[in-house]
């Protein structure tokens, strides 16, 4: 209970305040049909979610969203999810992106994938769709782990970083560098978006929003291929305190996956 | 609940505040440190799935920036409205 000797007052905070107010955040996202999922606490995966759909949401694209959906955690998300979704195959989400919009091409069409679903298990399928230039986005969310089947490492994992099956950490001589897909994709030349982001804070949540912007508009302009890797938090599947989440994203896969826009309009960004 | 009080934060009175569902939260913590003016701790109270819950102190601002880490969607977020406040 809350300490009577404590100065500092507590404000309570289970009913909406009385007097002159106005909401300016709702608790659900939009497009949502409930909020309760399974994830785990500080799982970054939601915090993506939430900007994927307040995107769709803001650009009025609700009624002609089409998500194709990779295999991992963020799957159990799609029941929240209140717009038309196809389940792909693991890895195959980029191929089936490519059905949907050339059959609709005035829909907007992502995908949803995670860093073992696309980078490892489809790994031809997302670098084809941006070879050939087609008119889809797709979102990675990358945590650097096969977090649903139990914190493995993937292709994108980073050196050192403890895994279940590298627990001394990623070993460049045992288990190979880890795959900047987000670099490989903008050197294609049928990308024409590519950004990189993170959600381990509020700015890096605000900054996810922007490219999610870019990617879509990209995409209604009829662009090519464009792409948000989204770096996110699985403290699970990295051994760690929910709390020590979000730096080690910033400082560990963040270090080697950097945040930021690799290609606009067709143009590389040279850092 | 909470209303708009002048002396609560300096002159101005808060600015914002927010509602937490307690019973979605899973205790991260993510909203601690995501807090601008740090009015948001981990209380020792507990909701019915057991885990700890974030409480708020004065001077919240409604910046919005724990609704943008919560993994949960707890946050619901309110600004005041200053001149109908000072008129109250
Ligand atoms: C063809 C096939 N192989 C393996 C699996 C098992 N499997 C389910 S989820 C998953 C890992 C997904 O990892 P990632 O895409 O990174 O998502 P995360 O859980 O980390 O969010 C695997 C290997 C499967 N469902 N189908
Ligand atoms: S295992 Fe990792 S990615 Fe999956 S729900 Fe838990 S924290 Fe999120
Ligand atoms: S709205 Fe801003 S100031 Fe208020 S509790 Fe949330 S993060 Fe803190
Ligand atoms: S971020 Fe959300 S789930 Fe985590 S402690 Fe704060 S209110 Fe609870
Ligand atoms: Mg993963």
């Amino acid at each position: 209970m809350t300490d009577p000797n404590d100065p500092l007052r507590v404000i309570p905070t289970d009913a909406p305040p009385i007097g002159a107010c106005r909401k300016t955040g709702d608790s659900l996202p939009p497009l949502t049909l409930m909020g309760e999922h399974d994830l785990c606490p500080g799982c970054g995966e939601p915090l993506a979610l939430r900007q994927i759909l307040d995107a769709i949401d803001a650009m009025d694209m609700a009624q002609r969203a089409i998500g194709t959906i990779g295999i991992g955690c963020y799957t159990a998300l799609t029941s929240l999810m209140d717009i038309d979704l196809i389940q792909a195959l693991h890895g195959r989400a980029p191929s089936v992106a490519t059905g949907a919009k050339r059959m609709r091409p005035e829909t907007l069409v992502f995908t949803l994938q995670g860093d073992g679903d696309m980078v490892n298990e489809g790994l031809q399928e997302v670098i084809h769709t941006a070879a050939r230039g087609e008119n889809v986005t797709c979102i990675l969310l990358n945590n650097g782990v096969f977090g649903e089947t139990g914190g493995h490492m993937t292709a994108t994992t980073v050196l050192g970083q403890r895994t279940k099956n590298s627990i001394e950490g990623r070993d460049a001589g045992e288990h190979g560098f880890p795959i900047l897909i987000g670099d490989l994709l903008a050197r294609l030349e049928g990308t024409a978006y590519c950004a990189r982001a993170s959600v381990h804070d509020a700015k890096g949540v605000a900054r996810t929003r922007r490219f999610l912007d870019r990617a879509f508009e990209s995409q209604m302009k009829g662009q090519g291929f464009s792409f948000v890797e989204i770096l996110t938090m699985c403290p699970t599947g990295w051994f760690l305190p929910t709390a020590e989440g979000p730096d080690y994203l910033d400082q560990e896969l963040g270090a080697i996956h950097e945040v930021g826009e690799l290609k606009k309009d067709g143009v590389l960004i040279e850092s | 609940m909470s209303a708009p009080s002048t002396e609560a934060n300096g002159k101005r009175g808060p600015r914002g505040t927010v509602v937490i569902d307690a019973e979605r939260c899973k205790g991260c913590e993510l909203c601690i440190p995501a807090c601008p003016p740090e009015v948001l701790r981990m209380s020792s109270n507990r909701n019915a799935s057991g885990y700890l819950l974030p409480e708020l102190l004065e001077g919240c601002t409604g910046c919005g920036a724990c609704l943008m880490v919560c993994p949960d969607f707890c946050f619901e977020v309110y600004r005041f409205d200053p001149k109908a406040a000072e008129g109250a």
